[in-house]
């Protein structure tokens, strides 16, 4: 039937992860909003970000439109960075997209993102699972905070 | 209608272990071996630059180019060859008009008309006029079926217009406009229509001087032809009063030091060196279409629209945008419900079925349609009521697929 490569993307967890999305909705009082877009498919991620004064993440939320993997990534990636100093943050990022390029990196860290590693399987969707961690790095990046 | 799908060198793959079913016309179409072999054979026999050897290679080269240019003419119905000039493709053809014709004719205050359903292509070159010159862009509404709102059509198109801008087909809803009635209301206010051709060209008898089209624009790559040659027909009255796009070589009659002065038509608007294994690959592209003949590509993809759309419809969850089977062209957006066209179209991959998924560069629309992003099956003439089948039948499996896995973790 063709199809059963399918489950190298579409884990469970990843499922469950885009049914009922984590931290899904807006921060209040957000230290720093990121919007970013994939203009090859037109989906959109909104973050959100409250930072405390001792450089950590105090809150995080997502919303937009996107499709399974995307929505499961930023599910993921929100479970990951909660409560994290910014520092561990950014090292997460680049974990997350060093295990996307097909190179080591610390996975263990990654908890369920590291399911998402089947992603390099399907090149044309690897876009999708960058996204979210594309925004929280660029809002981070804006903040200046280290 | 009799095309063998063998002509296709490579529909002939296998995708994820499966024969490939290419459904991403709307985006460009496969390519004749006949097509590859005209190409191959110019570089290999008569390659040269045109209009400039005094030798007979190069004198082949241009004989070749101009008969291509020829064969468009005839193709389009256009009045005469001088009013068929050379582009990239659809995108160069509508970006020269907005910056040679539209500098030099909107001003502070006019009015540009274009549509909701427009490709980007015939959407941001206007935008970006109309910020240069203050001109104002207006928005023909759409129906609830996706067609053109011929009385809003109306109402935008005012004595302030001096272009509406339209598609002659959409590329999303599988819509064909009335082009002769919008050319109608526009010339009412003495505006120019220009038509994005790039969905009908491939698909339809085209005949430019019956709709009253002013400019034309079309891509060889989604008629058969190769990427990287389209073409811009204009009214020669409107080609001859509008200053070139480019300027350098072959475009040129005399240069002097601190000034130029130009070729006639159709060459003063082709700058440089051009695309002549482009240009002649168009011309057997549009040589193998008139061999089929365009009324019968166009009641071929009548018949295997007929013949989807009622099925795709009757799926459990699926909404397809446009309208009914009897008006809908070979283009169909689709959704399915609780499934993202992305994960749709991965899924589709892994049997075999190309499509497109995403806004299909038609953001405008995809807003107006409250839409962030959709499905498109489209099809051309080498597409067989087996890939229709296929089509539903891998749509059926996914959804299978994806409700079965969301179940088991309830």
């Amino acid at each position: 039937m063709g199809l059963d490569h399918l489950d190298d993307l579409y884990r469970q967890v990843i499922m469950t992860h885009a049914a009922h999305p984590h931290h899904y909705g807006e921060c209040e009082d957000p230290s720093v909003r990121m919007t970013r877009y994939n203009p090859s498919c037109g989906d959109v991620i909104y973050l959100s970000l409250v930072l405390s004064t001792d450089h950590k993440i105090k809150a995080i939320a997502f919303k937009g439109e996107g499709c399974a993997i995307s929505k499961a990534s930023a599910s993921m990636m929100t479970d990951l960075v909660m409560n994290q100093p910014i520092v561990k943050a950014r090292q997460l990022i680049q974990s997350f997209s060093k295990m996307l390029m097909g190179e080591k990196s610390e996975v263990g860290d990654l908890k369920d993102a590291q399911l998402l590693a089947g992603v390099q399987q399907f090149p044309a969707r690897i876009k999708c699972a960058k996204l979210p961690w594309q925004a929280l790095e660029d809002a981070l990046a804006e903040q200046g905070g280290s | 209608m009799h095309i063998n799908k063998n002509d296709f060198p490579i529909l002939q793959q296998q995708m994820h272990q499966h024969d490939m079913v290419y459904l991403d016309n709307a985006a460009t179409s496969q390519k004749p071996q006949v097509v590859i072999d005209a190409i191959t054979k110019y570089y290999q026999l008569s390659n040269a630059n045109v209009h400039r050897g005094i030798y007979e290679l190069s004198q082949h080269a241009t004989e070749a180019y101009e008969q291509a240019r020829d064969k468009v003419t005839a193709f389009l119905h256009a009045q005469q060859r001088e009013e068929v000039l050379f582009t990239r493709g659809t995108t160069e053809s509508l970006n020269w008009i907005a910056c040679t014709y539209g500098i030099a004719n909107v001003h502070d205050g006019d009015e540009i008309v274009l549509s909701y359903m427009e490709h980007h292509a015939n959407i941001v070159p206007w935008q970006q006029l109309a910020k240069k010159v203050n001109a104002k862009l207006k928005y023909i509404a759409l129906n609830e079926d996706g067609t053109l709102n011929m009385a809003d059509a109306q109402k935008q198109i005012t004595s302030r217009t001096k272009i509406v801008a339209v598609a002659h087909a959409s590329n999303v809803l599988g819509v064909v406009n009335p082009i002769k009635k919008l050319a109608d209301l526009a010339h009412q206010q003495g505006a120019v229509i220009v038509v994005d051709g790039a969905q009908s060209t491939p698909h339809m008898p085209v005949d430019v001087q019956q709709i009253q089209a002013d400019f034309f624009a079309f891509s060889g790559h989604k008629m058969l032809g190769p990427m990287g040659i389209g073409v811009l027909y204009g009214k020669r009255q409107l080609l001859e009063a509008m200053p070139p796009a480019q300027f350098g070589g072959e475009m040129i009659e005399r240069v002097g030091l601190l000034d130029a002065t130009f070729q006639p038509l159709p060459w003063k608007f082709e700058a440089g060196t051009p695309n002549v294994a482009g240009a002649i690959g168009l011309g057997v592209a549009i040589d193998y279409l008139n061999q089929i003949g365009m009324d019968n590509v166009q009641q071929h993809e009548k018949d295997l629209v007929n013949y989807i759309l009622p099925k795709l419809s009757e799926i459990d969850g699926v909404r397809v945008y446009g309208p009914q089977a009897a008006n809908h062209s070979g283009v169909i957006a689709f959704n399915v419900d609780q499934l993202h066209p992305h994960d749709l179209a991965t899924a589709l991959d892994q049997q075999g079925v190309a499509i497109r998924a995403g806004h299909h560069c038609a953001q405008p629309l995809m807003h107006y349609l409250n839409a962030s992003a959709t499905a498109r099956a489209s099809f051309y003439i080498y597409n067989t009521m087996a890939d229709a089948d296929k089509l539903v039948d891998s749509i059926m499996a996914t959804k299978e697929y994806f409700n079965h896995g969301i179940r088991s973790f309830g």
